[in-house]
């Protein structure tokens, strides 16, 4: 499809009509962040923001989430909860954002596939808007290979800082939805230039600042594993597990039993967990298999830029900074890679 | 579309009092369904209302619909566990994850390592021998446990012994105790083996695992004959919830049986 073309007004437009068919999530402005919400006047939509607080996992694996009911007097009857999922737009999140879901994606419908997971992705479409220039100074997004896109989303949308926005399409979804909700009009071959010249803005406004390669984060972590680096630079941690709230790409869940007050009924749960906790590696006998913050941050580390490598083929970290933003003592994974890479150089 | 986190229902038909602390419990599932385990697999368990944990099977799959499980109260669910009684039901998840090496071990000489409650994992498999006893080799046994008093399946020692060696010791004894005291290690000077013929499985506490491989490379026995069975929390049985990772592993897929070769450079192992 050749380049298209959509002003602002005509966004708020489709966001307008969008509503009529679909639940759409935009981000907006709350509490001093900037937050995926769903939205109700298409006029809260904030087109250009940083980054938000939360990341889109919240949507697709909710924090507490009850899926099963049972009864406990007598023969227990259990039964599925699914939630009803509405067809939803996702409007306006970021490349980042987009590149987080596919480590979710392969995790909850490779291989024993959640049914919970996959019915709510299935009813999601995902209009990503560019970015042209970093949040701030926690975002490495462009080392990690995340600051493009060119698969995953259904519609893409770029901020030509005229009033215009470049459209494009990524599926036959995104096409049909633009189609019928949209006025786009064909890019002229100035626009076509002036896409191009972003772009190469962009470049410039985005700094390489990780040392290691993202292609050389497995080995070196791997390198590193023994290294005195990873007690230095866990001796601030607080093992809060604020990091693990905010990434993108953490899904570890725990599951608890919760029973009713006649004690008759009760449903059973998922919450988010977090591997940064004391307790996430512990079993039932009392052994702790990691029991020190060095070791449970190392693992996170290892978990990111290795082990999820290994298994599925790609980087667990999209590089939006959250975990750091958020981070209380600012353990920052760029200093963390570019530590460990410096500490492991001048070992030879 | 089907949850693959709703278990199926289970009944428990008997609970028997093993020591003081475990009691084996067997279990139906409803309709007679079977459960279609490998030995050394394992199940995650509902007590509806209490939670859910992984417990490995200790029957053999050759003994028809029913299933065991021995069971020490560790936690919320294994101290729910021993509150119910025969006629209750438990949910049933599973079977999960990579048990023993069934084929990789058909006309080899077995050398079975158990400390503790690891004797609960491989009495499946030594029930399964004991049931196919034609595919296998001689049968080395050792078995240890803390105190004369906590020996799992004493009953069934002499049946043991009925398909090869089975060596028992106690860390400590008592004034009735007559046989070997000493940890397991010491059970390993009166082993002989034939190492390009054996293979051995060790499934015991954390600690024991690092002395009872060193008993196995002095026997000269090959690191990829040697298999383990790791312990951790497996909490959804399906490489999600990421709480039994070791390093890149997952216990629940890739285990919880694994071959020591597989593992040996896995820091977070052993």
């Amino acid at each position: 499809m050749a380049l298209k073309v959509i002003t602002v007004e005509g966004l708020y437009g489709f966001l307008r009509k969008l509503k009529g068919d679909y639940r759409v999530v935009g981000v907006k402005a709350e509490d001093g962040f900037f937050a995926f919400a769903e939205i109700g006047d298409p006029q809260e939509v904030v087109l250009d923001y940083p980054i938000t607080l939360y990341p889109l996992k919240a949507f697709l694996l909710p924090p507490r989430e009850e899926y099963l009911r049972f009864r406990i007097d007598g023969r227990p009857e259990v039964e599925t909860q699914f939630e009803e999922i509405p067809p939803t737009v996702f409007f306006g999140m970021h490349p980042c954002d987009l590149h987080s879901l596919w480590l979710l994606d392969t995790a909850f419908m490779g291989d024993a596939t959640d049914a919970l997971y996959e019915g709510r992705r299935k009813n999601f479409v995902f209009v990503v808007m560019d970015c042209l220039r970093p949040c701030d100074e926690y975002a490495f997004c462009k080392d990690m290979g995340t600051l493009y896109v060119d698969e995953g989303y259904d519609i893409l949308l770029t901020d030509l800082q005229n009033g215009l926005y470049a459209v494009r399409t990524g599926s036959d979804r995104g096409l049909v939805i633009l189609e019928r909700y949209t006025e786009v009009r064909d890019a002229t071959p100035r626009e076509e230039e002036m896409l191009e010249r972003i772009y190469r803005e962009r470049e410039e406004a985005f700094t390489n600042r990780v040392k290691p390669r993202k292609e050389e984060l497995p080995e070196l972590l791997w390198r590193g594993y023994n290294s005195p680096y990873w007690e230095e630079v866990s001796k601030n941690c607080l093992s809060c597990g604020s990091c693990n709230l905010v990434c993108p790409t953490c899904y570890c869940f725990d599951v608890l039993d919760e029973v009713e007050i006649n004690l008759k009924e009760g449903k059973r749960l998922r919450t988010w967990d977090g591997c940064m906790l004391v307790d996430f590696a512990r079993v039932a006998g009392g052994e702790n298999f990691r029991p020190s913050r060095a070791d449970r941050l190392r693992h996170r580390f290892l978990r990111k830029g290795k082990y999820l490598v290994d298994r599925y083929g790609k980087l667990g970290c999209v590089g939006c900074g959250r975990c750091t933003r958020h981070c209380l003592v600012k353990i920052n994974p760029i200093e963390v890679y570019n530590g460990l890479y410096n500490r492991i150089q001048s070992e030879g | 579309m089907d949850l693959i986190y709703r278990p199926r229902l289970a009944q428990i038909l008997e609970v028997k009092e093993l020591t003081e602390r475990e009691k084996l419990f067997t279990l139906r599932l409803e309709g007679g369904e079977v459960l279609g385990h490998q030995p050394g697999q394992f199940v995650e368990v509902s007590v509806l209302g209490v939670g859910e944990c992984p417990i490995s099977i200790c029957s053999s799959p050759t003994r028809g619909p029913e299933f065991q499980m021995c069971v020490r109260p560790v936690g919320n669910v294994t101290n729910a566990l021993h509150r119910l009684r025969p006629g209750d039901y438990v949910g049933i998840r599973g079977p999960y994850g990579r048990g023993f090496p069934l084929q990789e071990s058909k006309g080899q000489d077995l050398l079975i390592a158990a400390g503790g409650l690891g004797i609960a994992p491989l009495r499946s498999f030594i029930h399964y021998i004991m049931d196919n006893r034609s595919d296998y080799g001689e049968v080395t046994i050792l078995y240890g446990a803390r105190e004369p008093k906590e020996i799992l399946f004493k009953d069934e020692i002499s049946l043991m012994q009925g398909i090869g060696r089975c060596l028992l010791t106690v860390d400590r004894g008592n004034e009735t105790w007559e046989g070997h005291v000493g940890v397991i290690t010491t059970l390993c000077p009166m082993v002989t083996v034939d190492p390009s013929r054996t293979i051995a499985i060790t499934v015991g506490p954390p600690i024991m695992y690092r002395f009872i491989l060193q008993e196995f490379f002095k026997m000269g026995i090959p690191e990829d004959r040697i298999y383990v069975d790791l312990e951790r929390h497996m909490k959804c049985g399906v490489g999600k919830c990421g709480h039994c990772q070791i390093n890149g592993f997952y216990v629940c897929r890739e285990g919880p049986v694994f071959k020591y070769s597989e593992i040996k450079d896995l820091p977070e192992a052993i």
